[in-house]
């Protein structure tokens, strides 16, 4: 049914369908200010609004009431009213995604408050606590409900809290946060991008376990939850509230609440912009923060096994309103408002991470001329850069290396070659010597020749003396002996 | 809703079935609720659709676009001046209209196309549109590139154009041909036979099975494109729609009195051509794909597929130009993208 607006600005709403008589499309509407009744008949120049009182008939122009465009009546059912059960359809073929951050200190239940939530084991066993640091632990479940597929991804903090020094506690977190929104970043600024088949890891909610002390937030808290109200939806929970009595917990809520405040913490407000959720929304933010209580184990009360924690003096039951939060936090968290979680999320805390770390990259929306790209482009020529100085370096760690080989083997024929030389030089003296010594041999050898021919030669004479008067000689020489 | 969990609890066995195993408890979480709150944001949203008319005057384009929304939204019936005259060039005309049914409101852009095809040389007249088409990618990456952007971005983006082949009854002319060889290559089109209340049934038979044949071997991929079909389901279903391409429909916003019934048609005096019916033409269907069901596949298929071509596309050119300057080599800027 549409609205006609007047150029006098008052305001009528029809009042019965449209009807086709011949030449035209009428129908009776009735006006906001004054009550009067008219009939609107739809022309070229808009609608035109007729008094239909017996008194004389007076026209206007009127034209519908709504931003820019033009707003037809519609003469029979078209069928674009299906849009929406597509866009669900399509959806539900997809599959959905959903990502929580646990944020507590060791010990408040956040492990089975998860398990309580989705009505399953999701761990095994307790989760380890020995690392130093804050360690973040994502696990990713699929879950099925009718025909609706959910891929869970729960992050907890792991020793959150336990350290003697605590100033970097937040630091971990908030890296976690950031890197998801990165990832998304970079998938997103890719050149051939699969955004729709992209599985989404940015935490979508941020549930902070306060400790059940009853006085008030620790500073811990404080600080933690102002480093992250800018990033991700935060929604703060009293944790292991069955040890807070109900009159405690009233003033708890108040004085965390007043904390939360007077530090300027942005707590996740659930929406209330949308009339059919808006009342239950704003009930529960006044609930903020929720007081849970988690239980996997099931006690039978009545006669119906329920969730509940059993004590000697009563049994805390999970989802009784009147017990713990337990039920609110459920409905608002899954059943209400889990769109809207991934909506913010995506609009407004991956949109400010977006635009602080493109402006720190050192681009800036001014110049239109240069800026299709200027985004694109510099990203990309930044990340070319950066491979080319990578090439550069590789190809001067290439040169290097090549140099060094060329000199070792330089090093080396240098050695081989002074070797050879050596073994030249030692040959030759080797041959000298030889030489020498063969000469020497050869002159011994003429020597002993010499000496053979002289020794024949003087036997020659010895025996010819004798034969000649050999006597005298002989005696002369014994004489000469003796 | 905030009903309690055990009115609708389903059978356990149909749970432990469907989650394959025993992961799930028997008790309700309330996970499905989130199409619920889909729903809700889609209709607080609204929708938008544009839809572009190409075909040579006289083929009954506005007639068709009002007979499909029910409501006078062709720039014709809005500006009714007296008398059109064919532009000496192709112009694109748009008009935007806010139509509600049952609470979902969408916001339906008309582009028309006037020229297409009325001159005696009708060389490249494709291109005007093709740059149409092309400037509305742009503006959306412009959008989409931003530091500040908005939070829904204005899709402008053509999301269909139905293309509107004259009923000679032969085959298709070389300007059919030449157009949707060229556009169905960036944006969805929906070929059909105009004022088809000329054509027998067995014309018409005839002349949609030549259109399908000389489509193939042009290699012309009208919608619904083979290749983007998602899963058996799909592709079974859009093969049935594939068969009966292109869609012979004709057009009216005139009522007549029919067996007691007032129905939308043509009266000629050798009978009353019913435009809903499918038994006289195939308006129903074309009707049904692009709103009833398939509304929402166009769309996806405009932006996750030609919408990110045209994007590879720029941001590609743009590298090798940036690359130059940068004396990088071209396979460089290719070996991290895979």
């Amino acid at each position: 049914m549409c609205r006609l607006l007047t150029a006098d600005h008052r305001l009528y709403h029809q009042t019965e369908p449209w009807r086709h008589p011949e030449g035209g499309c009428t129908a009776i509407f009735r006006c906001n200010v004054n009550g009067a009744a008219s009939f609107a008949k739809q022309s070229s120049r808009g609608f035109v609004l007729r008094l239909t009182a017996a008194t004389m008939a007076s026209t206007e122009i009127a034209r519908q009431a709504g931003e820019g465009a033009r707003g037809v009546p519609l003469s029979g059912h078209v069928g674009f009213d299906s849009m929406p059960d597509q866009l669900v359809n399509k959806s539900v073929n997809h599959g959905f995604c959903f990502n929580i951050l646990c944020v507590g200190e060791t010990g408040l239940g956040k492990s089975t408050l998860m398990d309580t939530l989705f009505n399953t084991k999701f761990e095994g066993e307790p989760t380890q606590h020995n690392q130093p640091g804050v360690t973040l632990k994502s696990n990713t479940y699929e879950l099925q409900e009718s025909n609706v597929r959910l891929k869970l991804t729960v992050v907890n903090t792991v020793g959150f809290g336990d350290q003697i020094n605590k100033e970097d506690s937040y630091k971990s977190i908030v890296e976690f946060i950031d890197a998801q929104f990165e990832a998304y970043l970079q998938e997103e600024l890719k050149i051939k991008r699969t955004l729709h088949s992209y599985h989404d890891t940015r935490i979508h909610a941020c549930l902070y376990f306060i400790a059940p002390t009853g006085h008030s937030l620790k500073s811990l808290d404080l600080v933690t939850m102002k480093k992250l109200d800018s990033k991700v939806n935060i929604i703060p929970i009293i944790a292991k509230s069955d040890a807070i009595s109900k009159s405690e917990l009233a003033k708890f809520k108040i004085k965390i609440t007043s904390e939360l405040v007077s530090n300027g913490v942005q707590i996740y407000q659930f929406p209330t912009d949308d009339e059919s959720v808006a009342e239950i929304n704003s009930t529960m933010n006044s609930h903020l923060p929720f007081a849970v209580v988690g239980s996997t184990e099931e006690v039978k009360i009545g006669n119906k096994m329920v969730k509940a924690r059993q004590y000697p003096w009563g049994t805390v039951q999970v989802e009784n309103e009147t017990h713990c939060d337990f039920v609110k936090l459920r409905e608002m968290l899954i059943r209400v408002n889990m769109e809207d979680l991934r909506e913010q999320t995506h609009t407004r805390h991956y949109e400010l991470y977006r635009r602080c770390k493109l402006e720190e990259m050192g681009f800036k929306d001014t110049d239109p001329d240069s800026k299709p790209f200027s985004l694109q482009e510099t990203y990309e020529a930044k990340r070319n850069e950066f491979m080319g100085e990578l090439q550069k370096k590789e190809e001067e760690m290439r040169q290097m290396f090549v140099q060094r080989v060329k000199e070792k083997e330089a090093e080396l024929k240098e050695a081989e070659k002074e070797l050879h030389e050596k073994f030249d030089r030692l040959k030759k003296l080797h041959q000298d010597e030889k030489k020498k010594l063969e000469e020497k041999k050869k002159s011994l050898d003429d020597e002993v020749n010499t000496f053979k021919q002289k020794k024949t030669a003087a036997e020659l004479l010895q025996n010819q003396a004798q034969q000649a008067g050999g006597s005298t000689t002989l005696k002369r020489d014994k004489e000469r002996k003796n | 809703s905030t009903d309690s969990f055990s009115s609708e609890l389903p059978a356990p066995e149909e749970l432990l079935e469907k989650a394959g195993g025993p992961m799930l408890d028997f008790s309700y979480v309330g996970i499905d609720a989130i199409l619920e709150q889909m729903r809700r944001k889609a209709m607080k949203q609204g929708f938008e659709l544009n839809i572009m008319v190409v075909g040579q005057s006289g083929l009954g384009k506005s007639t068709l676009m009002n007979t499909l929304f029910k409501s006078k939204v062709s720039r014709k019936s809005v500006l009714a001046t007296a008398q059109e005259k064919i532009p000496k060039t192709v112009e694109i005309k748009s008009i935007s209209h806010d139509i509600e049914e049952k609470g979902v409101r969408m916001k339906l852009t008309v582009i028309d196309t006037p020229g297409f095809g009325d001159q005696i040389n009708n060389e490249n007249c494709w291109q005007p549109i093709m740059k149409f088409i092309n400037d509305q990618y742009e503006a959306y990456l412009q959008e989409e590139i931003n530091i500040n952007r908005k939070k829904r971005i204005p899709d402008s983006r053509v999301h269909c154009c139905i293309y509107f082949i004259p009923p000679t009854g032969h085959c298709l002319r070389p300007l059919d041909v030449e157009f949707m060889r060229r556009l169905s290559k960036v944006v969805n089109i929906v070929p059909v036979i105009a004022k088809a209340d000329t054509l027998t049934l067995e014309e018409r038979d005839f002349f949609k099975k030549k259109i399908r044949e000389e489509l193939r071997a042009n290699g012309i991929d009208v919608y619904p494109q083979k290749e983007f079909d998602e899963d058996a389901e799909d592709r079974m279903i859009n093969e049935k729609i594939r068969e009966m391409i292109p869609f012979a429909v004709v057009g009216s916003d005139q009522e007549y009195q029919v067996n007691g019934r007032r129905l939308l048609g043509r009266k000629t005096k050798w009978g009353t051509i019913e435009v809903e019916n499918i038994a006289h033409c195939e308006f129903a269907y074309l009707r049904d794909l692009l709103i009833r069901t398939h509304m929402q596949n166009i769309k996806d298929i405009t932006s996750s597929i030609h919408y990110e071509m045209y994007r590879v596309r720029r941001l590609n050119e743009n590298n090798t130009m940036v690359a130059h300057a940068n004396g990088i080599p071209e396979h460089h800027l290719t070996a991290h993208e895979m």
